[in-house]
């Protein structure tokens, strides 16, 4: 939801603060999460996170979540997808180029990063192409494996 | 500028150590020139001939000629083709490649056979929305932003890969740009922005149009305390008015246009206001010159090309230089320079 979205910006740094404790926690259970079975776990997992992050972020479930790099506004909401923006496009009043009613969100986003102690440092790192074959799938656990197990050459289908 | 190496008109220039690209466009911009852009507006139609002739109207005034890609989301010749064309009576087009209309696989396609083509110069952009433009119910792809275009671009051609990691037999020699908008929200973290595409890969800038020197000021000091100044060739977008109904029309109309009211009430006020739009074009050109680390301007007169000419002529910016135009060489005599 729009308010609910802009509510999430302006607590960027409580709601990072929150994640970061959330992600030290999953990724204390990695074991546990190895044990059930990542595959199994994929389903219940992505369905948490279209609610959860729908209802604060109006999630677009890319699967490659970059809400603590974006000061908790959610890129995939910009029309134009961009990962790293804002465009050239923005209005005098901040909102955007393509749906007027709304406000930008990479203005929204350098405003949270703002927010955010070191958001700014981490909202200046250039975000890679997005993955469309994660899309539906769960940042979540995609965090965890990354963090506990060795890279892989090729990206987890 | 007359290289020695001159080729063929047509034919590369020999790629100059340090250079990334055969182009004269960053030949001129590392030789401390202060270059001049344009902007060509392809055809809506599939006469080659139509295209030369909006190229010639530039002749002995542009050292780069940009091509758009669908400018304003409306269908016109694309640009990779209007190229294509120009590098054939040896211009140096400005290839532009924008995010809305293909997606990765077809970019890295467009790059390779621009470059094949002897394009050396290629422009990164998002794009306008299809909404602005005339074919509303496309979809829009933006598979890429002109940032992470930027990234697998310059990988292409420094590492020589695509971006699934396949390898190139030869990689393309291209001098790569991208876009800022220096006078629109969020006025503070543009510069940031314009850090990150110079991270990402843009060795020049040319920008949406400047009506406000004083927000390009504010922007230009930011960059100096970013330390960007000697890191991006940077070239400012510029444009005359033909009336001030049409400027404000743009204003209203045109994503990413801020143009003061005071420039506005100047224009109303004139007896002659597409003379007077001119003559304010020609006042940016200078006052823009003037600001540390601008190292050219890009001149957008979209239906009203010829003016370029004597706009360029009135601001003495080329001090005498005259760009490279077919038969230059034979024309003008006694051109040493």
């Amino acid at each position: 939801m729009y308010s609910v979205r802009r509510w999430s910006v302006r607590h960027a740094d409580g709601l990072n603060w929150f994640y970061n404790g959330l992600e030290a926690v999953l990724v204390a259970l990695a074991p546990l999460w190895r044990a059930i079975g990542y595959e199994r776990l994929e389903r219940p997992f992505a369905f948490l996170e279209r609610n959860v992050k729908g209802l604060l972020f109006d999630c677009k479930m890319c699967g490659q979540c970059v809400l603590s790099s974006t000061g908790m506004s959610c890129s995939m909401n910009c029309p134009k997808n961009l990962r790293n923006g804002p465009c050239g496009g923005v209005r005098a009043n901040g909102h955007c180029e393509v749906k007027p009613e709304m406000r930008c969100v990479w203005v929204e986003a350098w405003t949270g990063a703002g927010r955010i102690k070191g958001g700014l440092d981490k909202i200046a790192v250039v975000q890679l192409p997005v993955d469309r074959r994660l899309e539906g799938r769960s940042s979540w656990l995609k965090v965890v494996r990354e963090r506990t197990e060795p890279p892989k050459s090729e990206a987890k289908k | 500028m007359r290289f020695d190496d001159e080729p063929i008109a047509g034919h590369a220039l020999p790629i100059l150590p340090g250079h990334t690209s055969p182009g004269r466009l960053e030949r001129v911009l590392r030789a401390g020139g202060f270059a001049i852009t344009t902007e060509l507006a392809p055809p809506d139609s599939a006469d080659p001939e139509e295209v030369y002739k909006r190229a010639r109207v530039f002749d002995g005034y542009a050292d780069a000629i940009n091509a758009t890609d669908g400018s304003g989301a409306n269908c016109h010749m694309s640009s990779l083709a209007v190229c294509a064309l120009l590098t054939r009576a040896g211009y140096a087009p400005v290839m532009q490649i924008s995010c809305r209309d293909k997606n990765r696989i077809a970019i890295q396609g467009d790059i390779l056979g621009g470059a094949a083509m002897g394009v050396c110069n290629m422009l990164a952009l998002s794009g306008d929305g299809v909404q602005s433009g005339d074919h509303p119910q496309s979809k829009p792809v933006f598979d890429l932003d002109s940032l992470s275009l930027l990234q697998i671009a310059t990988t292409m051609r420094d590492k020589g890969t695509f971006q699934s990691g396949r390898k190139l037999t030869s990689s393309p020699k291209v001098f790569f740009g991208a876009a800022e908008n220096p006078t629109v929200a969020p006025l503070e973290h543009r510069a940031s922005r314009l850090a990150k595409k110079i991270a990402a890969g843009a060795q020049f800038i040319q920008t949406q149009y400047v009506y406000d020197m004083e927000r390009l000021r504010d922007f230009m000091r930011r960059v100096e305390d970013l330390g960007l100044l000697d890191k991006v060739y940077l070239l400012i977008g510029v444009g005359p008015f033909k009336t001030a109904k049409g400027a404000e029309w743009m204003r209203n109309n045109v994503p990413g246009m801020h143009v003061p009211d005071a420039l506005i009430k100047r224009l109303s006020g004139a007896e002659d206001q597409a003379k007077e739009g001119r003559q304010i074009c020609v006042d940016l050109i200078q006052e823009a010159r003037s600001i540390k680390g601008v190292h050219g301007v890009h001149i957008m007169a979209y239906r009203q090309e010829e003016t370029v000419a004597e706009i360029v002529d009135r601001s003495g910016v080329l001090e005498g230089r005259v760009p490279w135009y077919p038969n230059r060489d034979t024309n003008i005599k006694g051109n040493s320079q």
